[in-house]
């Protein structure tokens, strides 16, 4: 019976000293602790690369862009003269002479340095039709010869007018909230209370609303398709289910480029979808799939199908078919079963599914753009817009922080309701 | 086998045999997935109320393929299941209200350990506070009473198993099956598991029905064992009677140790036959279905062989020590007969033969049981092989 006597290494150490023993104790955690900082120094060093990456690509130009919506010193940087004389102003009428002549004399000066257009285009952005005015009024500045500058902006109306100099105090100052409210369709009355934009000037609530519900009518479409398919598969023997996920990642190798193509083609009026709709006699007239609401969300809500799908599937092949044998055994009907065993088990799944293809909807452009009407073109159409045709980017930055804002605060709802372990995303 | 058993069963008053009479019944069952093969064969098996009854088997011998047709996962091909006298043959499983407890648990894992066990009750729309007090008691007979608001992943396997165990009974189901359950735990809380199991059937007096692939488990825990084979029952009988009197070579081997000695019956005398041993001797045995002229197998128990000189054995072969194994209480003596066949012998822990020692190996006729040897299969009826 060795085993019951405490061996030489289970002894205490008496004959050392506490001391001793507490300070072997010491160094045996420094050493741990330095082991420790040495794994996470390598886990770290391992991700770098593409934290650096990350950082380069991703955050900083976003964190660029973003400011723009609320950054803009466009006017202060053409306009010094003016930003001074008008530092003073009260706001209330019209400005003294001498901001009158500052502005002339800052007019001239961006003439000079080439930023007149870049100043019309950005005045224009805030006071509808100031481009034309903006322009004019440099021209006629540049002919005026010996006339005092002070005489041509008085002889140019617009320069008297209410609303013009408000909007060129506002523009000096280079941090602005004018964008993001103009992309919330509000904007700042001449009392300095918000107000919303006059109905024909309100765009951009109605194109987050559209977006919003382009977005749920494919998610929805998308698990209606998704969740018995992925029922089939994880039912179904290793061989078929092999198969049946290779045809439903088929598309999903396809550029979405190609797919939506594809989709014009079918959903023309005189195409496919369309022939085989009266053939079957469903239809008795060609339905204007094209260009339409229901088109888009058709081809959307195709290419959003394995989004949705895979992480159903994958939650669902986790599931023994135990469990269900178990419920019916313990006397719950196939309905039931259904609801309290199998249901709250892959809801993780339909939840991560749906969040992921809502989100991703969210930001459609390609799609949109070529089967979507006029009147169906979502959110980054307009951003796409702003960057490209518009070149205002100061839009374009306060719609994207917009749709980023909203669509964290929905991920961070589901996070909330669901609790983010049990959102299994992978 | 008639369906009427049971009714007569009951009227019968106190009988020998009244208790044993069909609770559950197997009239001429057969299975087959594919329409050729039959996973099981012929099946006539008739388990009595509160019945300690064990599926007992290799992998793919067709029990569990027989609990399933009990439960209602699978279908007879063939014959009629009753339960109580009434065929189930139309009755889903959440009809049947049998508990089932299953080899990986089947917990549901989004539930507590109470919600777990207030699934049977709540689909069967029993009120709340009863359900409560239910739950309660049965957690309490598993000893589980402080887990009750644990989810199933935070309990170790064993608690999990007797969750699963509580969640079968806690609705008092006249008759539980039992697929495995004990198969994922390591072997002391297997042990463990096995005396708890038994001590609730004898605290309930539920009719348990046991598939394991493990005699050990079936012989501690049974009141008969079903000794399946290729589709069908080889031998059905008590733990004793499976060990001591193995129908078949099948039955012999598979239920303890067992020696086997290869020959060729010389004569069938009534009960006993006389064998000629593969390579020289003799020995005399008991005749389970051998005729004269057969190649057969002779099995005996380790513990019956003796080393002792002397003594009236009727066997007696001389052999020569070629190992020996010491397991602590007693030891394995290997005994090389002078045809070349090895026997076990069991010897006690104070033996110290060395090798290549003569000895002389005895036994009693009654222990020796001459099976044919091309009946791997032994008694069953199997038409065809379910694998």
């Amino acid at each position: 019976m060795s085993a019951l006597q405490p061996s030489e290494l289970d002894r205490p150490p008496l004959a050392r000293g506490r001391s001793a023993a507490d300070a072997d104790f010491k160094s045996a955690s420094a050493v741990l602790r330095r082991a420790d900082f040495g794994d996470r120094l390598r886990s770290l060093a391992l991700a770098a690369p593409l934290l650096v990456l990350l950082a380069l690509s991703f955050g900083i130009p976003i964190v660029l862009l973003l400011s723009r919506a609320v950054y803009d010193p466009t006017i202060a940087n053409a306009l010094p003269q003016t930003t001074q004389a008008l530092s003073g102003w009260n706001g209330q009428g019209l400005p003294d002479d001498a901001a009158f002549a500052a502005l002339a004399a800052d007019l001239r000066g961006s003439q000079a340095k080439g930023t007149a257009y870049e100043l019309a285009k950005s005045l224009n952005a805030r006071l509808p039709g100031a481009r034309s005015q903006v322009l004019k009024t440099v021209r006629q500045l540049e002919a005026a010869g010996d006339k005092p500058p002070l005489d041509v902006m008085k002889s140019v109306p617009f320069w008297s007018q209410p609303g013009t100099w408000p909007a060129i105090a506002n523009g000096t100052h280079s941090i602005t909230s004018f964008y993001l409210m103009s992309a919330l369709d509000l904007r700042w009355n001449n009392d300095g209370g918000i107000e919303r934009v006059p109905p024909e000037q309100a765009i951009f609530l109605q194109v987050f609303m559209r977006t919003f519900f382009v977005a749920a009518a494919v998610t929805l479409a998308t698990l209606i398709l998704g969740f018995p398919l992925a029922y089939l598969i994880a039912s179904v023997p290793k061989g078929l289910a092999a198969i049946l996920i290779v045809a439903v990642l088929l598309p999903f190798w396809t550029s979405i480029l190609v797919r939506t193509a594809a989709w014009t083609v079918l959903l023309q009026k005189f195409g496919l979808v369309n022939d085989l709709l009266l053939w079957l006699g469903v239809a008795e007239v060609r339905l204007d799939l094209m260009y339409s609401r229901i088109g888009l969300i058709i081809a959307m809500t195709h290419i959003q199908l394995p989004f949705t799908l895979l992480p159903i599937y994958s939650v669902m092949r986790t599931i023994q078919p135990s469990q269900m044998k178990a419920a019916y055994s313990l006397g719950a009907k196939p309905v039931t079963a259904f609801r309290r065993v199998y249901l709250p088990q892959v809801f993780p799944g339909v939840m991560a599914g749906c969040l992921l293809t809502f989100i991703l909807c969210l930001g459609y452009y390609i799609t949109p753009a070529l089967i979507g009407g006029a009147s169906d073109q979502l959110i980054s159409n307009f951003i796409a817009n702003y960057v490209n045709v518009e070149l205002n980017w100061e839009m374009a930055a306060a719609l994207s922080f917009i749709l980023l804002v909203l669509t964290l605060a929905l991920f961070g709802i589901f996070a909330r309701i669901l609790g983010l372990d049990r959102l299994k995303l992978v | 086998m008639t369906k009427a058993a049971p009714l007569s069963a009951e009227s019968a008053g106190p009988g020998a045999d009244t208790g044993r009479q069909g609770f559950v019944e197997f009239v001429d069952v057969e299975k087959s997935y594919d329409g050729r093969a039959f996973a099981v064969t012929r099946l006539n098996l008739s388990v009595a109320r509160g019945e300690f009854l064990t599926l007992l088997g290799p992998s793919g011998s067709g029990k569990t393929t027989t609990l399933n047709m009990l439960a209602g996962f699978e279908r007879p091909t063939n014959g009629v299941i009753t339960l109580e006298g009434r065929s189930v043959d139309r009755l889903p499983p959440y009809e049947r209200n049998i508990g089932m407890v299953f080899q990986n648990y089947a917990l549901f894992p989004h539930m507590s350990v109470e919600e777990n066990v207030a699934f049977p009750l709540s689909v069967r729309k029993i009120d709340k506070p009863d359900i409560a007090s239910r739950v309660s008691r049965a957690l309490d007979m598993v000893r589980l009473k402080q887990f009750g608001d644990r989810r199933p992943a935070q309990l170790s396997g064993g608690q999990q198993q007797r969750v699963a165990l509580a969640r079968a009974l806690v609705f008092e189901p006249s008759l539980v099956l039992m697929d495995e359950p004990l198969g994922a735990l390591d072997k002391k809380l297997r042990e463990h598991m096995q005396l708890e199991i038994k001590q609730l059937h004898t605290m309930l007096g539920v009719t348990i029905v046991y598939v394991t692939h493990d005699q050990s488990e079936a012989l501690t825990m049974s009141d008969r064992v079903a000794v399946f084979n290729n589709g069908g029952i080889a031998q059905l009988g008590s733990p004793d009677d499976l060990y001591n009197t193995p129908q078949s070579s099948f039955v012999a081997s598979f239920i303890g140790e067992n020696n086997t000695l290869a020959g060729k019956v010389e004569r069938v005398i009534g009960k006993e036959c006389r064998i000629a041993l593969d390579g020289g001797g003799a020995i005399t045995a008991q005749a389970i279905g051998v005729a004269d002229g057969a190649a057969c197998h002779v099995a005996i128990r380790p513990e019956r062989l003796s080393l002792a000189a002397g003594g009236h054995a009727e066997n007696r072969l001389a052999a020569t020590v070629d190992g020996r194994i010491y397991l602590g209480d007693h030891q394995r003596l290997l005994a090389r007969l002078e045809n070349g066949q090895v026997l076990t012998v069991k010897v006690g822990p104070e033996a110290t033969m060395a090798n290549g020692e003569p000895v002389m190996v005895s036994c009693a006729l009654g222990d020796c049981r001459a099976f044919p040897a091309d009946a791997g299969t032994g008694g069953s009826k199997s038409k065809t092989t379910g694998e």
